[in-house]
């Protein structure tokens, strides 16, 4: 037994000597990671995220197999899926309700960020890779969506892709090349189902280059000073094990959801096959895009508006400038902290305009809405930063200066 | 997940290491029912299944011709076969054949024989059955593939296939005949 | 943590007025009890076979269901003998045949329902102009789901509220969105009697036909709460478990 393994291990060895393979990954993305010992259960939604990659992509591929990426079959092949197709119910309901669960998972881990000032230096560039993911996410969801080719998907499509005809000069030619035609049709569906499927392991690589980019600096955490190395634990067992049992209690509710409420986050219209002719009553896309959609609604000149939604995610890439504070984390910036809050509750509020017809209160609210989320990023973060005077930094994770702060359990 | 990075810790954690293994091993066998439904999925759905039956008439097939029926996506042989074929078929010594079946049992009526349409050597169509191909030594079919040649039974007499054509499972009703 | 929790929902708990206020204008359908809801919830399949009889004395006339098939009876109770001697009382179109010429033949348990009409052009000729819709997706595909279908069936007023004119052809009903709507009113008392004697008033027909579409819409909803429950108690097991041994590991930091 013992001849066996260090024979093993030999191989194992001569192996890595010439491409170091094993070290490499498990130096990048490994366990070894030494992680500060105060991370709170927010620090688990990282890996609930690529928990549900991973999900995406296996009922993703098999769903692709039974799949037909046509105007005239894919509704009657997602239908075969739902009926004929072993477990094929199963499946489709998990990767349905896994993209509304993946977004769920992915904006706690941004504000989580966002809170504790996870951005700030030296970690802009995780955070620059952390929010192309996003951006790539919704590509990938807003595809995804198409493929069934119910009337949602179909008139989604068309109001989405419409959006860049507002662009001057080139409007017309950028939707002319995303149809294929002169509008949405077969061709546009098709490479919908080409890039649905490609950008995912596009996703997959920038989580590895966003893992890598936190082994370098090490994670953050909730009280955002520096970590002295006796204050770190190995990532295993200790956030392995407490990831384990954050996954467990994930999985309850996303279960919940797939086994018991399968269709409720869905829009019922999407059960009608697509129809060219027919505009739904409302077009409203799914609940994780409605905040930048109430955006785009709100300023009525087309281009601004269009411009708005995109500056909106831009505009993160610059949040560790735009943030003239040096203290991280929030529990230590009294102003920040509330302006925090009320940012958090202006997405909740521009979701539920989004939903709603762009006319009266909606109209208002989203425009306001939009109005604050622009000021927060630009005025309130820079002035905040120099005028606000935060709380006594405690001199390590061990030794917090504030008697009612306990660490995390 | 399942290693043993606490392997310097001290004795007296018999607990921790129950529940851990316990742990692991509910967590291997989740993923593994997680992604049996995945792999079921790969097989044919019951759509798929319930097209198991084709139904045709043999009076129209004249004798000493053939024609091919489709039965779950595959060709299906049904030869009308002459005097001389059938005798042809059932003079063979059955101890000299590769796969040895009496012509007998091969068939339900002696006139008709029905065979799948798929060489059992690599899977490619036998040509036979139309009056200009090549009919191979044995006067059955001849697979252009790697030339296995088939009797009027369907038996393989010469080249790499192992098996006779498979007869499928089939039924007469006066002239009708129902295949699955 | 406890605090950022506190928060989070909080800010959920604001934002909720305001989609309080977005149901105002719409029209309130009432919920109804059906077996299929819950946690375990089933189709019952004699109220199912009954609706079954509905369809395909009444609703077959305008609408098809293009998605069964006569082979998925089965999963009503029905045996397979029971399944081809019902698809053979259905004619479908194959071909071509030799001759090129398509031909009607005795349906088998593979073949879906024919649909009443050859094409949606033919129905709306038919139909006054309206289409009627496929029914196989019905209940998944209005908001208010089963709720909706049943009360629709039962919600025609004989005569329109006053100041509604209705256009020719239309008729008044309480839960159609827009309220005019180009189906007559189907469901009556009495409208057929049950193969099982059970009461034919109008509001059972209406149920009963309504377990049928949804059965028709979700016909794998037993398999995915019976799958369900399994899932939840396996992953329980597992959570539990995580748990423990968390805070086993977790333990040893405060040594």
């Amino acid at each position: 037994m013992s001849t066996e393994k260090s024979r093993l291990q030999r191989v194992f060895e001569w192996h890595e000597a010439r491409l170091p393979l094993v070290g490499f990954i498990d130096h990048a993305v490994g366990t070894k990671y030494p992680a500060p010992k105060n991370l709170n259960y927010f620090w688990n939604f990282g890996f609930l995220a690529g928990f549900m990659l991973i999900t995406m992509i296996l009922t993703g591929i098999f769903l692709a197999m039974n799949y037909t990426g046509n105007v005239h079959m894919a509704f009657d092949s997602v239908e075969r899926i739902m009926r004929d197709v072993n477990f094929g119910w199963l499946i489709r309901y998990m990767h349905a309700n896994g993209a509304s669960f993946f977004f769920i998972v992915v904006y706690i881990h941004v504000f989580r960020g966002l809170y504790y000032g996870s951005y700030k230096s030296p970690r802009e560039v995780l955070w620059w890779i952390g929010v192309i993911i996003m951006i790539v996410m919704m590509a990938t969801a807003f595809m995804g969506y198409v493929l069934p080719w119910g009337q949602m998907s179909f008139w989604g499509a068309t109001v989405i892709t419409n959006l860049f005809s507002v662009i001057p000069v080139v409007g017309k030619m950028i939707t002319t090349l995303l149809w294929g035609g002169f509008s949405v049709d077969n061709p546009l569906l098709n490479r919908f189902f080409a890039l649905h499927f490609l950008l995912p392991f596009v996703i997959l690589g920038l989580v590895f280059l966003h893992i890598w980019a936190l082994h370098i600096p090490g994670s953050n955490n909730p009280l955002g000073i520096e970590v002295a190395t006796g204050d770190k634990i190995p990532f295993h067992p200790y956030y392995t094990a407490k990831d384990a049992f954050g996954l467990g209690v994930f999985m309850l509710f996303y279960f919940g959801m797939v086994f018991w409420f399968p269709n409720a986050l869905g829009d019922p219209v999407n059960y009608v096959k697509a129809n060219p002719l027919v505009t739904p009553a409302s077009i409203v896309p799914e609940w994780y895009l409605l905040p930048f959609y109430a955006m785009v609604r709100s300023i009525p000149n087309a281009l601004i508006g269009v411009a708005a939604m995109f500056g909106s995610l831009i505009v993160l890439f610059f949040l560790p400038w735009l943030d003239t504070s040096r203290i991280r984390s929030a529990t230590f910036r009294p102003i920040y902290r509330i302006l925090f809050w009320v940012l958090l509750l202006n997405m909740f509020v521009l979701g539920w305009c989004g939903a709603q017809h762009p006319e009266g209160l909606p109209l208002i609210l989203s425009r306001i809405g939009t109005f604050w989320y622009f000021f927060h990023m630009f005025v309130l973060l820079p002035v905040v930063g120099w005028i606000e005077t935060p709380k006594p930094l405690p001199a390590s994770i061990s030794q917090p200066v504030m008697p009612a702060f306990k660490p995390a359990e | 997940m399942a290693n043993t990075a606490h392997a310097a810790e001290p004795a007296g954690e018999t607990r921790r290491d129950f529940l851990l293994h316990s742990t692991v091993a509910v967590g291997a066998v989740g993923t593994a029912m997680m992604i049996w439904p995945l792999i079921s999925s790969m097989n044919p759905a019951a759509d798929t299944l319930s097209l198991s039956t084709t139904e045709f008439s043999v009076a129209g097939i004249a004798e000493g011709s053939r024609i091919i029926v489709v039965w779950r996506g595959s060709p299906v042989f049904v030869a009308h076969r002459t005097a001389a074929e059938i005798d042809a078929a059932r003079k063979v010594n059955v101890s000299e054949l590769r796969d040895q079946e009496k012509d007998e049992i091969r068939v339900q009526k002696p006139e008709f024989l029905i065979v799948s349409g798929v060489c059992t050597h690599l899977g490619c169509i036998p040509l036979g059955t139309k009056g200009t191909d090549p009919k191979g030594d044995f006067g059955g079919w001849f697979c252009p593939c790697h030339g296995s040649q088939y009797d009027t039974s369907g038996r393989i007499r010469l080249g790499p296939a192992p098996k006779n054509l498979a007869v499928p499972p089939y039924k007469f009703t006066g002239d009708t005949v129902l295949i699955g | 943590m406890r605090k950022v929790l506190i928060g989070a929902v909080a800010a959920f708990a604001l934002s909720l007025p305001f989609a309080a206020l977005a149901s105002e204008a719409e029209i309130h359908i009432p919920k109804e009890d059906w077996s299929f809801y819950g946690v375990l919830g089933k189709f019952d399949k004699q109220q199912v076979q009954r609706g079954f009889q509905v369809y395909k004395e009444v609703c077959s006339a305008c609408h098809s269901v293009q998605y069964l098939a006569f082979r998925n009876l089965a999963d009503l109770g029905y045996s397979e003998a029971q399944v081809k001697t019902l698809a053979a009382t259905y004619e479908v179109q194959d071909g071509p045949d030799e001759a090129g010429d398509m031909f009607k033949r005795k349906a088998k348990a593979s073949d879906y329902f024919p649909k009443p009409f050859a094409n949606d052009n033919a129905a709306r000729a038919s139909n006054g102009g309206a289409l009627p819709p496929d029914l196989s997706l019905m209940t998944k595909a209005r908001e208010g789901g089963p709720d909706y279908v049943y009360h629709l069936l039962l919600g025609y007023e004989d005569q329109p509220p006053a100041g509604v004119t209705l256009s020719p052809g239309m008729s008044y009903n309480k839960f159609f969105p827009g309220h005019q709507i180009a189906m007559a009113k189907q469901i009556q008392d009495g409208l057929l009697d049950f193969a099982d004697g059970s009461p034919n008033d109008a509001p059972h027909i209406a149920k009963d036909v309504t377990a049928f579409l949804h059965w028709v819409a979700e016909p794998k909803l037993e398999a995915r709460h019976d799958t369900g429950v399994r899932v939840i108690l396996y992953t329980l097991l597992f959570t539990i478990l995580a748990f423990l041994v968390k805070r086993h590991i977790w333990a040893r930091l405060d040594k």
